[in-house]
């Protein structure tokens, strides 16, 4: 079990849940939460990790159903359990990359622009973040990207230059990032996408995730989140 | 000291009772315990070919359960030997029993995995005659007890390898299956495994499975798995091994006393990775607190 620092609505049903502790984690991995003790709901609910120190582990979560509204009622020094790390996440990159977040799918995003900041073989980090309503977190990704752009109720996707980026890793809704995978052009961008599954367990045992791919079915926990743009078959 | 958890499965001695159930475990969850602690594994369930498993939604929540409709996905026995066995068969060395769980659409399929794993160390061959979610083939072989009865004796002529059969709830009759299974020379049984269910989508106005129905499993089923395995243990000989919504030691200690020699824990792997561990610290702890040596002492005593 594990304190919750805060647990702070940012914006309509999206909640930002920072928890006491020395977690594990790399940019795109993910843990299940849990923030009841009784057997209803039975399934934890995964999330990315959205930023990771030695004190802290946050999660950016939007409120969906019984799970996340549970989630949401939870103050500070509340206990929560997680499970985790797990998943492959995002893979290292260099030249000029572009973030590309549509609503809270921007989430793993941020420990992404953290960590590739540190590398001296990336040039530029250029983050791209598409909201319905109001813009979130703005203020923090400004601090670690090269250039933020930002849009409100219209397509990010349309402000991405695919093309002109080394390495491109996008979260967001299913729509958001078909359109940025048809955007390739050549074989310079290397595209990442961070998906969402309905899960079971989150670690590779009960098969509810798997998703299509064109190297046959993958397992979206394990094997994922994180997939090349290429090989997802969008539905 | 574990030795007060040490049970005998007919031939087979576990060194406790409690064993990952199919397809809710990996030895991926090594990341959270000492995987070396389980008195056994049971693999994912495994057919012949590979299966690429149903499409559209796998898994929904209900009250206290899940529903799932994963439809059997699996890489085929010859890639599951080749890959993965050779990671099993380290935790067999440290003492955990490794039971493979075969399924299939025909008989012929059955017996052709069977006689593949025969050629292997692995130490049970649980037949899963009851999975709900594979169209033909699974659960038909457990509903009547002619069907059960038939394949268990092909599959017995062609095996030495120690076998479990496990059982659908979904039969008329699961003590008369059970019986037949006894009859034919099955070395011990399994119960139970996943209710046919359903889960409606309000909004789509849709079954929320694209095959309508799917396999119920969790805490909302033992007490019905409870008295399904009371039931069949007073009326066979051969040992059973428990299954249906172990979530703690008070759980898995029901199905002891209803007479369950081992038991299974699925679904609460799902609510907590430690959940097997912890289970067996629980049964730990509940003898000693009462004094009691060995699990036989309270066995079946209902």
């Amino acid at each position: 079990m594990a304190k919750i620092i805060f647990n702070r609505e940012i914006d309509k049903n999206i909640y930002y849940l920072k928890i006491a502790g020395n977690y594990q984690g790399l940019m795109g991995q993910f843990y299940m939460l849990r923030g009841w003790t009784t057997c209803h709901p039975v399934l934890g609910r995964p999330f990315s990790i959205f930023d990771l120190d030695e004190q802290a582990i946050s999660f950016i979560y939007r409120v969906i159903g019984e799970g996340t509204q549970l989630l949401s009622r939870l103050r500070k020094d509340d206990e929560i359990e997680l499970y985790g790390p797990y998943g492959r996440g995002f893979p290292q990159a260099k030249g000029k990359i572009a973030l590309v977040g549509g609503g809270v799918g921007l989430a793993p995003l941020y420990l992404a622009a953290r960590e590739l900041r540190k590398q001296r073989s990336v040039e530029a980090i250029h983050t791209y973040l598409g909201f319905q309503e109001n813009a979130i977190l703005i203020d923090l990704f400004d601090k670690v990207s090269h250039r933020l752009a930002i849009d409100i109720g219209g397509y990010i996707s349309k402000m991405v230059d695919v093309n002109s980026y080394d390495y491109v890793f996008a979260c967001g809704p299913e729509e958001m990032m078909k359109a940025i995978v048809e955007q390739k052009k050549s074989e310079r961008p290397h595209i990442f996408l961070s998906l969402e599954k309905r899960m079971g367990c989150g670690i590779g045992a009960c098969l509810s995730c798997t998703c299509q791919t064109s190297s046959g079915n993958k397992l979206t926990c394990k094997e994922g989140p994180v997939f090349p743009g290429e090989e997802i078959y969008f539905e | 000291m574990n030795n007060m958890l040490q049970v005998q499965f007919g031939n087979i001695t576990f060194q406790n009772p409690v064993i990952a159930a199919s397809g809710t475990f990996s030895p991926d969850f090594e990341q959270h315990f000492d995987l070396s602690r389980l008195g056994g594994i049971c693999s994912k369930g495994l057919t012949l070919y590979p299966r690429a498993g149903n499409k559209g939604i796998r898994i929904w929540e209900t009250a206290s359960g899940i529903m799932n409709s994963v439809g059997l996905e699996n890489k085929g026995v010859d890639l599951f030997i080749q890959q993965d066995l050779p990671i099993l068969k380290k935790l067999k060395d440290k003492g955990v029993r490794i039971i493979i769980n075969v399924s299939g659409s025909t008989e012929e399929e059955y017996l052709r995995a069977v006689e593949l794993f025969s050629k292997e160390e692995v130490d049970i061959i649980e037949l899963n005659i009851s999975c709900p979610n594979i169209k033909g083939g699974g659960m038909l072989f457990g509903m009547t007890s002619y069907a059960a009865r038939e394949l268990v004796r092909q599959v017995r002529k062609i095996t030495s390898l120690p076998l479990v059969i496990k059982l659908t709830p979904n039969a008329d009759n699961i003590v008369k299956i059970a019986q037949c299974c006894e009859e034919e020379g099955a070395d011990g049984l399994s119960l139970v495994n996943t209710f046919n269910a359903m889960a409606i989508d309000v909004k789509k106005r849709k079954p929320a499975f694209n095959n309508v129905y799917a396999g119920l499993s969790g805490p909302a089923i033992k007490p019905i798995a409870l008295r399904m395995v009371h039931e069949v243990c007073q009326k066979v000989k051969i040992p059973v091994i428990g299954i249906g919504g172990i979530t703690n030691g008070r759980d898995a200690l029901e199905f002891v006393m209803a007479g369950a020699t081992c038991l299974q824990v699925g679904t609460a792997n799902f609510m907590n990775p430690f959940s097997c561990a912890r289970i067996i610290e629980d049964i730990e702890n509940f003898l000693r607190e009462e004094g009691i040596e060995s699990l036989e002492e309270i066995r079946g005593i209902l």
